[in-house]
């Protein structure tokens, strides 16, 4: 479900109120409720009609003006002292109007401000990945980059639609052998390689899974040259003897 | 070492950092002490707003970064082709109320703004522009959010107490209506477009 309140650009409830009391030039620690009430009724019941879904803030704006709009109507009841009833029932709205009237402001103020990469630019900008050359740093890759890479590559490889009976045995500890070959002599290794051919969306997750269990076995380490740039694995130790690395499957727990 | 080299060798550092570069680190790096680096980095930048040169040397996001004058936005444009990016209303409110705000609950985000604003945050974390600070001791857990170091890099802040004092209304201020509805219209909305999934 969306809801989209685009319609004369209002960012919400309280900015179309603003709109509404300076349209009218009304003092805003004095507001006419009735007219404004009606107005608020008549601009959201235009949106309904050009929208299918109207935000459940705007709503709930229209009951709270009724609401003291209802309240002013009625008589002051002057036998109850009860500091609460006396106050006036707009003072509220126009607390939290003059508070979003100032954010408002300085909302226009910080785009005002000169912006890197916008009105000023540093020597990286606007676009660093354009610089290729330039592998001065690493980041570790966080989980939520390798959560990403993960979707991209399902992503690019949607999933097959057809029925395959036939049970096909993967194996964690082949791919992870794959891997360490396909690294053997290189310095390092894209992310994307490891799956260079169209495969399917099982080749992935086991290729995924030997290459956090290369990590959790600190043989290779991930690194990136720049935040969201190409996740690459590097060798973490030089030399592999291969004896060592007879893994059994179940030794990994996915059997 | 003198202290023409070292300001010479704080310039160097200075240029070949990829963000604002903190003074304690480059004392750090030149074994000097910190007082007297700021100081160097502070001779540095009033020598470059006084030359008139291509290049401004700023004190932004409590660091030190080279950037170009204002003056050659358009000349820069021209040579990159970039058209400039726009934030769109949600995002600039949201971003304006955390940032004056912080440490702030996106509950306390929604009542001043008055609309949902889960997704607007969402989008300015993955930006980096705003970060999780921890969560609130109060029932619920709620998350509270405050700028990030990016924050204050972008919009070429010092520190938070550089931003724009905010003015205080008691009566709305006059203003074309037109304006304000005209403004948002058309423009390239990036943190808008991110949003819809």
């Amino acid at each position: 479900m969306s809801y989209e309140i685009k319609i004369e650009n209002f960012e919400g409830p309280l900015d179309l109120l603003l709109h509404l009391i300076r349209k009218n030039e009304m003092d805003i620690c004095d507001i006419a409720i009735s007219a404004i009430t009606e107005q608020y009724l008549a601009t959201i019941d235009a949106m309904k009609n050009l929208n299918l879904d109207l935000a459940g803030e705007f709503l709930l704006m229209a009951a709270t003006l009724v609401h003291i709009k209802s309240r002013m109507l009625l008589p002051q009841a002057e036998d109850e002292g009860d500091e609460a009833d006396e106050a006036d029932p707009r003072a509220e709205l126009v607390r939290r109007l003059l508070e979003y009237q100032k954010y408002k402001e300085g909302a226009k103020d910080l785009d005002a401000l000169p912006l890197l990469g916008r009105e000023v630019f540093g020597r990286k900008f606007p676009s660093p990945e354009l610089a290729p050359g330039a592998e001065t740093e690493f980041h570790e890759v966080g989980l939520y980059e390798l959560v990403e890479a993960l979707r991209e590559l399902l992503k690019a490889r949607p999933e097959e639609m057809f029925h395959e009976v036939t049970a096909e045995r993967l194996s964690v500890a082949a791919r992870i052998q794959e891997i360490l070959g396909l690294l053997s002599g290189r310095e390092s290794l894209a992310f994307a390689e490891l799956l260079p051919q169209p495969v399917g969306r099982d080749d992935i997750v086991v290729t995924f899974l030997a290459m956090l269990e290369l990590v959790k076995l600190r043989m290779v380490r991930l690194l990136q040259t720049t935040r969201f740039g190409s996740i690459r694995l590097y060798p973490a130790v030089t030399e592999v003897e291969s004896e060592a690395w007879e893994l059994a499957e179940e030794s990994l727990g996915y059997s | 070492m003198d202290t023409a080299k070292l300001k010479a060798i704080l310039e160097s550092l200075v240029f070949v950092s990829e963000f604002p570069v903190r003074a304690e680190r480059l004392a750090e790096a030149t074994d000097s002490e910190r007082g007297l680096v700021l100081r160097l980095l502070r001779e540095l930048v009033a020598e470059y707003q006084q030359s008139g040169r291509g290049l401004l040397l700023v004190e932004v996001a409590e660091g030190f970064q080279f950037r170009t004058p204002l003056e050659h936005m358009e000349w820069v444009r021209r040579l990159s082709h970039s058209r400039p990016f726009r934030f769109s209303r949600a995002a600039l409110e949201t971003l304006a109320i955390i940032a004056y705000r912080q440490p702030i609950t996106r509950v306390e985000v929604e009542y001043l703004r008055g609309v949902d604003s889960g997704g607007v945050i969402k989008t300015l974390l993955d930006k980096h522009l705003v970060r999780i600070l921890g969560k609130k001791d109060i029932p619920g857990r709620p998350l509270i959010y405050g700028t990030s170091r990016e924050f204050l890099e972008l919009f070429g802040l010092r520190d938070l107490a550089a931003l724009p004092t905010l003015k205080e209304f008691s009566e709305l201020p006059l203003e074309p209506l037109t304006d304000t509805v005209a403004s948002a219209e058309g423009s390239a909305e990036v943190i808008e477009e991110d949003n819809e999934e």
